[in-house]
């Protein structure tokens, strides 16, 4: 049905053509999802704006064919183009709270669409409407089609996109990762759905995604693509099982297993990171000095943390939203706890109450058998300051762009009176880059000069430099690409074993918790699921919510 | 030099537009030749010896009766046009200089702090802003006016004019400063480049100086612009008015003020001239601050 040949798309830039994407091949057949993976970069996604004719100016095909059932995609007149958009090719993006007016109802947004393609009248253009969001599991559809978009949940959301997107008929969607914004439980729902949606209506997929898992549960063929180009392209089975092209083999290795822990993950040895010099080891030799004070560990008690709610009456109290319920846990001296849970359980809530951001409302924290003055009342040279450093989870936002990385890592060490000297602060940064796998000369660059993952090194460089013995990482894996996510795994875990560092570790992917920790603790709501050794959680699951998030979690078929 | 252009993005734009441009070259030319004045300028305008009655009301060069001395012809008094504008623009420019940066430190400092420290603190200085806002800059000015002939003793007064009406404009611009430099506080102060500084235990004032301060400049920087534009207007509204500098240190908007006397009785050069320098002046100055915004906000392109 769909058949893309030679496409090549260029931008053209002020310091030149930039080619895009690079003949790129792939033919969908109705009823087929056609997974597309690839870590950020590699065009995925500009492979479906060519397609669907959406190319970001000033973007262009530069040559190549697009066929969509025997009609040339590339030689319609804009009328045409934009006819053939919504009525034979739809879209489903990523973010169901952007990709949906909030202004209107969800009624008119779908009637909208559907009078917008065929003539019809307004009274069946709603019939159908409330038909289609029956048949995609909205229950109620002919009331819930009057409410706006925020009054759906995100998985209900989602659903009510792919309800537009399915209102016209068409032949193929584009889905560009369309369950990267939900959460497990809700993902699964999603993908069930749109494999449903492709035997059932022959409808053709286009699925964008970064996420192996995912194209394992539902595609029938994927294209793997790095750079711009198709690497290798087959049977979901047969690239997942036995994976031909070197790339698609190392990225099936980064992808952390949830049946089990692997030790550290198989990453290409890079040029810059073997030659490891005498720079390293200066830092190294400098953070063992400070590990001789002994192991710390953490002990929460009844911590209660509530935010006060939206006051809904001039006269009443406004409730309070409990963001935290007595929430005891303890993370063992020298060991990594995991903390997972979906979205609004919590994580980051308890993170920001042990760092003294948040203010708690009951219970407290204690950090190496003393007790840490809670929020605000911890005073700005309390020593908690500097045994407990945090890695965040976004690196664009974790560094302050306008300093030079030298001004940024120096920046612990001259504010903990840890090195004195201004020269001697520099030499000990380039050090601590060394030991985090980044060439030295890093020092005197910008952050937007680096990838993400190499702005997550210099994240953990400067957490390293104010020689902690706690560490709370915050997601720090969730912004990256899979095959970087494994190296960052790689750094903590060594980081951790060499310094006896204690870690908390913040993640909603189970998977990639499972690597990480020794301990775990599940976060639902607010409220402790589970708490337990890693091994025992994720093998006999007490709760009913645990095991109901490892079922739902894609799995790779181990090859 | 082509690839030096292409490194920054800003030098880049700038040599594709047009407009921008000649802004630039007329804000330029106006600045350089009211900072020096007193070397370009043919005849010192304040200096009474230097113009005679008898050179009165001539017309600019090109009309009949044009005379080569007087570029742009004469008050009636004899004084020379070309000499009172650089000397009125170098007023105008030093008073709407010195409001836009008084404006600027007081309300990026307020801003600044409301936005780190919200609450209580943000919501008084919000207020402050709103009330601000509610009095034309004008009555700011007869106020501010008022109050410094009451207290100060008259002798001071007249030396006093330009800092008195400085100090006026600067009071009704700075809460353009404190509105924008809080809300872009409030977006930094999201970024986890902020929270880390926190939590690490960074005195409040580096946090906000040295960590947020450069990561809002742009958007100040298109205020800053935009205001002195304000400013240089404020300023001549005053004067024009009569509140602001008195006929012997004319600025733009008293040349203004006394041109309006000549309206209607056919010497219009003594109006129109420094009416069309001064809308010249402040036009540049806000398409220049229009290109920075667009320089500084890659979604508007």
């Amino acid at each position: 049905m769909l058949n893309v040949e030679n496409l090549t798309v260029q931008f053209p830039s002020r310091f030149g053509d930039i080619t895009a994407i690079e003949d790129v091949a792939m033919a969908i057949a109705p009823g087929e999802v056609h997974g597309l993976v690839g870590e950020s970069g590699a065009g995925k996604s500009t492979v479906g704006a060519a397609i669907i004719g959406l190319l970001q100016a000033p973007g262009l095909v530069a040559h190549g064919q697009m066929t969509l059932a025997g009609t040339d995609l590339r030689n319609l007149t804009p009328i045409e183009a934009h006819d053939m958009r919504g009525k034979r090719i739809s879209m489903i993006f990523q973010d169901p709270q952007t990709s949906l007016n909030p202004l209107m109802r969800v009624e008119y947004q779908l009637v909208e669409t559907i009078q917008a393609h065929e003539d019809i009248s307004a009274k069946d253009a709603r019939a159908r409407a409330v038909n289609i969001l029956e048949e995609i599991g909205i229950q109620n559809a002919s009331e819930r089609i009057n409410a706006y978009p925020h009054q759906f949940s995100g998985g209900m959301r989602q659903r009510v996109v792919i309800a537009l997107a399915l209102c016209t008929n068409p032949e193929l969607i584009i889905a560009d990762e369309p369950t990267t914004a939900l959460d497990v439980a809700v993902q699964s729902q999603v993908l069930d759905l749109i494999k449903e949606l492709a035997l059932d209506r022959k409808i053709g997929f286009m699925l964008i995604t970064h996420d192996i898992g995912v194209i394992a549960q539902i595609a029938d063929r994927v294209s793997v693509m790095r750079n711009g180009r198709i690497l290798e392209s087959g049977s979901t089975g047969q690239v997942l099982g036995a994976p031909q092209h070197p790339y698609t083999q190392a990225l099936l290795d980064s992808v952390p297993p949830l049946d089990r822990k692997i030790d550290r993950f198989r990453v290409p040895e890079e040029a810059d990171g073997s030659s490891r010099n005498d720079a390293g080891d200066h830092a190294e030799g400098w953070l063992l000095e400070g590990v001789q004070q002994k192991k710390v560990g953490l002990k929460i008690e009844n911590l209660r943390v509530a935010f006060p709610g939206v006051r809904t009456s001039l006269w009443r109290k406004p409730d309070a939203f409990t963001a935290l319920h007595d929430i005891s846990l303890n993370v063992k001296p020298g060991s990594i706890l995991g903390l997972v849970g979906e979205s609004g359980s919590g994580k980051s809530t308890l993170a920001k109450t042990i760092t003294g951001l948040v203010n708690p409302t009951a219970g407290h924290i204690g950090l190496g058998g003393e007790i840490l003055p809670p929020g605000k009342s911890r005073t700005r040279n309390h020593p908690s300051r500097q045994i407990v450093q945090m890695i965040f989870q976004d690196p664009f936002s974790s560094l302050n762009p306008r300093h030079q990385i030298g001004v940024i890592l120096s920046e612990p060490l001259w504010l903990y009176g840890l090195v004195t000297d201004g020269q001697e602060r520099r030499e000990l940064a380039a050090a601590m880059l060394d030991l985090v796998g980044m060439a030295s000369d890093a020092i005197d660059k910008y952050p937007h000069q680096f990838s993400g993952g190499q702005r997550q090194r210099i994240a953990v460089a400067r957490a390293l430099l104010a020689r902690p013995r706690f560490l709370i990482c915050d997601e720090p894996t969730s912004a990256l690409d899979v095959s970087i996510q494994a190296e960052i795994l790689n750094l903590l875990k060594n980081l951790q074993s060499k310094f006896g560092l204690t870690i908390l570790f913040i993640s909603h992917n189970l998977a990639v918790v499972r690597q990480m920790a020794d301990d775990v603790v599940v976060l639902r709501n607010g409220r402790i699921e589970e708490f337990g050794q890693t091994q025992d959680v994720y093998q006999n699951p007490k709760s009913e919510y645990m095991r109901e998030l490892l079922e739902l979690t894609p799995i790779l078929p181990v090859a | 030099m082509n690839a030096f252009i292409k490194r920054y993005e800003g030098l880049w734009l700038f040599t594709r537009s047009p407009a921008a441009i000649i802004a630039a070259v007329v804000a330029l030319l106006s600045i350089i030749g009211a900072a020096f004045a007193p070397f370009i300028a043919p005849v010192n305008p304040y200096d009474l010896a230097s113009f005679s009655l008898m050179d009165g009301l001539l017309p600019p060069v090109w009309e009949s009766f044009g005379n080569s001395k007087f570029l742009l012809g004469t008050y009636d008094q004899g004084r020379n046009i070309v000499s009172s504008i650089l000397y009125g623009a170098r007023l105008s420019l030093i008073i709407g200089l010195s409001a836009m940066t008084i404006a600027a430190v007081l309300g990026v400092g307020l801003g600044l702090a409301s936005g780190y420290y919200g609450g209580q603190f943000d919501m008084i200085v919000m207020r402050i802003a709103d009330i601000q806002l509610a009095l034309p800059a004008i009555l700011t000015a007869l106020l501010i006016d008022g109050i410094a002939r009451g207290i100060l003793p008259s002798e001071i007064q007249q030396d006093l004019r330009v800092a008195v009406l400085t100090l006026a404009i600067a009071l009704s611009l700075w809460v353009n400063f404190a509105r924008t430099a809080r809300a872009s506080t409030f977006v930094q102060m999201q970024k986890e480049y902020v929270q880390a500084a926190i939590i690490m235990g960074q005195h409040p004032i580096r946090v906000m100086f040295v960590h947020i301060l450069p990561n809002i400049l742009g958007p100040l920087l298109v205020i800053m612009t935009v205001d002195l534009a304000s400013a240089i207007l404020l300023e001549a509204t005053l004067s024009f008015l009569g509140i602001g500098l008195p006929a012997d240190s004319p600025s733009l908007g008293t040349l203004i003020r006394i041109g309006m006397q000549f309206m209607l009785s056919g010497e219009w050069w003594i109006l129109w001239i420094p009416t069309l320098f001064l809308v010249a002046l402040v036009v540049s100055i806000n398409i220049l601050g229009d290109f920075l915004r667009d320089v500084f906000n890659p979604r508007l392109r």
